[in-house]
This record gives structure tokens, C-alpha cells and sequence, in this order.
């Protein structure tokens, strides 16, 4: 029942968006969320989005997971582009 | 290239690396408890176990939403079933879960008219196609997807679609951490927290919990590397003697949650009394539907009510539930129960403990 990983937001329609979920289109209420916009990508459970992913906080997270895994100084800083 | 937000979060390295500073840290046994079923299943298939030290036990907690409807539940369900003209509308997994004396699955075969749909809104418009029938959803769940019913009893009220009727069996996570801790011979060192009861609910909302019981809680993401971090923070606040509550899904979970998830969930829903398998009726630990909305309560319309019954003979669930046993101490696991032939809802569904020990666990 959970999808927990995250699907793109590709369209959206009278609080319906159209979500990415690995090269397969499908439908999600948006509802539940305060404001969601093209190109968020969102969790969603049992066909409503529930939560965009924040960006910055993921970003953080993966640095710090690579920092401590002392894999960063390979990855080079382009990450910050994206 | 931007993040997709699953892919990274499952780099071997990172995992190895994680798995390393835990054997580091962990010097004396702990008991860690995964609430949430979705946590068990990645538990498994993720191999986590495997690359743990032996110090560290982890049990499952009372997290599989199935699991935990209580047998007197299923059986107002199925009572819901045999009623004249009309159609239940539910989420697969509960299907085969065996009430007293038959199951969803048996009713269906036995000519009633249930259907299993993806979302609430699918419920919805079966209610809609079928003005002449009464529409039955059956609303298992936790914080998680208690919105997505009250999004649709609100939608329902809005669009006067008087024949839409929920029966709310919902729990609420909190409430039962609760309970557990309350249990006699409870021995459970600290809490990996569901990730998305709690993107709802928000950080903050444990807080009472964990004030009254000073337990280490680390709420975490479902990919390998964020239970294996959200478990290595476990396992350094019990060596430093230092309990937090800690936020190991940034990106997801936020101090607050989802506000209008809430807010919603206060408009249609209020608190209850709740009754779990292998727990009990825990006080303040469920949700029934306003008075407001009483045309859209199932329990109302259709008189059912939900009385105790007993649980099924043998099946260890409750124990299970509760970290008292696993499913290899259960006399009936892998011998009269097995998926294709489940006797608890431990095994039935595929969040469930005994099914995700036989999927994945070699013993
Ligand atoms: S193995 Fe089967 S009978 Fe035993 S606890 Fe699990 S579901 Fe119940």
C-alpha cells in the first residue's frame, strides 16, 4: 500500500496531477498538499500526494551520508547545479 | 543529473560504510522496534539484517495496518458484506484476512459483490456509477491514509453522494507506542518511527510520547541507507545514554507534518477508543466519523457494531505485534500457516511480519 518512492509531477488538472512513476504515467490527487507544482516530486500513498520532497534537505542529506562515507571528494561539486 | 530521491539513498558504499560505524558502536545488545510494516518488508528484502552486528535485534512493531484490525472488525466487515444491495469497496490486502468464520475473500466467492479499488476516490466513483447500491468502503489505516477517507467523505458530503458509507477501523501510531511501553515485560530499547505516519503527523508529535518515556526514536526513510543511519543514531544515543527524538527523513518529514492532512482529518474524523489485535481497546488510539457526517458512517447507517471477538486459535499475531515473540516461535508458522495458506493476518499481508519472515528470512 505505501509507494515510497518518490514520482514526479509531469501535469496537473483540477487537483489532479499526473505523476512519473518510473516511465509509467498515473494519476494522483493533490488534495492533501498546500501547493504542489510541476516538476516537485512527491510521495504518494494510496493514489493522493502526501508530501513534496524538499530538495534542499535531500541534498543535505546525501552530502552528509557521502561526507561520513568519505565518497564526496569524488563526486566533484556539480551537484549544486542541478 | 538531478536526484530522483530513491536511487541514491540505496549506494552500496555509503550502506557498507553505515553498517561498519554501527559494528563500531554497538557494543551491548539492544532491542530495537521498526513500527511500521513498510520498514519490516525494506528491512528484509534490503538485507539489513544480514549486515548487522548481533548485538542488535530488531522486532517488528504494530505497524501493519491489517495486522492490527482486530478480529471483532473483520467480522463487522463481513457482516457489512452480507447485507441487501450492496458493494464493499477495499484495499487488497484484507481481503483474505480470516474473520471468525469466513472472509472477505469467502463472501466474495459466495456471490457478494466486493471490490478492491486503489484509491478512495475509485470508491467513490463505484458510488456514483451505482446509484442503486450502497457503497461501502472499509477504512483500515493509519494516520497515513485516514486523509485520503477523509478526503473522500468530504468529497462525498460535497457532491451529495448519499449512497458512499465508510466504516472507520482507522489507528493512530502515537497512542499505541503508548500501550506498548504500558505492557508488561515490554523490553524494547528504541524506535525506528514510521516515515510516513509521521510525514503526516510531523516530528513534534511524538514529543509527548517521548517526554513520558525518555526512549531513544528515530524517525526514518524507507531506502536502505536511511534505516541503516536512522539506526546507527539509535544505536549512539543508547551507547551515550542520551535519548533523542531525531528526524533521520529530513526531506519528508518536517516538525509539523502535513497540516492540511490534519486539519482535514479534524473535520471529518474525532478520537476514539480503538481495538488492536494482541493489544487491545487502547484509549484515545482510533478515529470515528463526526456526527456531522453520520450519513457517510457506515457503523451508523448499517447498525453494525463492533463487538470483541475471540482472536483465531494458535496464531501468534498479538505476541508478534507487541515484539513479544517472532514468527519462528509461532507452533504454526511455515507448518498450518504459510501465504498461500495464511491462518493469522500476520501472514496475509504482505506488510505483515510472518509473511515477510517466510519471503526473506533462510532459518
Ligand atoms: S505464523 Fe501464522 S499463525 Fe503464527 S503468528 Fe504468524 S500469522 Fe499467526
Amino acid at each position: 500500500m505505501c509507494l515510497a518512492i518518490p514520482s514526479q509531477i509531469t501535469k496537473i488538472e483540477n487537483e489532479i496531477a499526473t505523476i512519473d512513476v518510473d516511465g509509467v504515467q498515473r494519476q494522483a490527487s493533490l488534495l492533501l498538499l498546500e501547493d504542489a507544482a510541476v516538476g516537485d516530486y512527491v510521495i504518494v500513498h494510496a493514489g493522493f500526494a502526501i508530501k513534496q520532497i524538499d530538495e534542499s534537505a535531500a541534498k543535505e542529506t546525501l552530502t552528509l551520508l557521502k561526507e561520513a562515507a568519505a565518497l564526496v571528494e569524488n563526486e566533484g561539486g556539480d551537484r549544486s547545479k542541478d | 543529473m538531478p536526484i530522483k530521491h530513491s536511487d541514491e539513498y540505496r549506494d552500496a558504499e555509503i550502506s557498507k560504510h553505515l553498517a561498519n560505524r554501527i559494528h563500531a558502536t554497538s557494543t551491548q545488545n539492544i532491542r530495537l522496534m521498526e513500527v511500521c510494516g513498510t520498514h519490516t518488508v525494506s528491512i528484509f528484502r534490503s538485507g539489513i539484517r544480514s549486515i548487522l552486528p548481533d548485538t542488535i535485534a530488531l522486532l517488528s512493531g504494530p505497524g501493519c495496518p491489517v495486522c492490527v484490525t482486530d478480529q471483532g472488525e473483520i467480522d463487522a466487515f463481513i457482516e457489512l458484506a452480507r447485507q441487501d444491495d450492496v458493494i464493499i469497496t477495499t484495499f487488497g490486502d484484507l481481503m483474505r484476512v480470516p474473520g471468525s468464520n469466513s472472509s472477505l475473500q469467502n463472501e466474495r466467492a459466495a456471490g457478494q459483490d466486493i471490490r478492491m479499488v486503489y484509491s478512495t476516490f475509485d470508491a467513490l466513483q463505484v458510488a456514483k456509477d451505482h446509484p442503486d447500491k450502497q457503497i461501502i468502503f472499509l477504512g483500515v489505516g493509519f494516520e497515513t491514509t485516514a486523509p485520503t477517507i477523509a478526503a473522500a467523505i468530504k468529497s462525498a458530503a460535497q457532491d451529495n453522494v448519499d449512497n458512499f458509507s465508510v466504516i472507520s477501523a482507522h489507528k493512530l501510531v502515537p497512542p499505541a507506542l503508548e500501550a506498548l511501553m504500558g505492557l508488561e515485560n515490554v523490553e524494547i530499547d528504541g524506535f525506528i518511527l514510521p516515515g510516513h505516519v509521521s510525514v503526516i503527523i510531523g516530528l513534534e508529535a511524538y514529543r509527548p510520547f517521548f517526554d513520558r518515556y525518555n526512549i531513544p526514536c528515530v524517525v526514518a526513510g524507507f531506502e536502505p541507507t536511511d534505516i541503516l543511519s536512522a539506526i546507527q543514531m539509535l544505536v549512539t544515543q543508547i551507547k551515550d545514554k542520551t535519548p533523542r527524538l531525531d528526524n533521520a527523513y529530513p526531506r519528508a518529514v518536517t516538525n509539523k507534518g502535513n497540516t492540511k492532512a490534519q486539519d482535514l482529518l479534524k473535520e471529518i474524523f474525532e478520537i476514539a477508543d480503538a481495538c488492536w489485535r494482541g493489544i487491545g481497546i487502547i484509549p484515545a488510539s482510533g478515529l470515528q466519523i463526526r456526527d456531522a457526517f453520520a450519513v457517510h458512517d457506515a457503523a451508523k447507517r448499517f447498525d453494525v457494531s463492533v463487538g470483541s471477538s475471540k482472536s483465531l486459535k494458535g496464531c501468534a499475531c498479538g505476541e508478534i505485534l507487541t515484539g513479544h515473540k517472532t514468527p519462528p516461535e509461532c507452533a504454526l508458522y511455515k507448518k498450518a500457516c504459510t501465504p498461500t495458506d495464511p491462518v493469522g493476518p500476520c501472514m496475509v499481508s504482505t506488510e505483515g511480519t510472518c509473511a515477510a519472515y517466510f519471503r526473506y528470512h533462510a532459518d
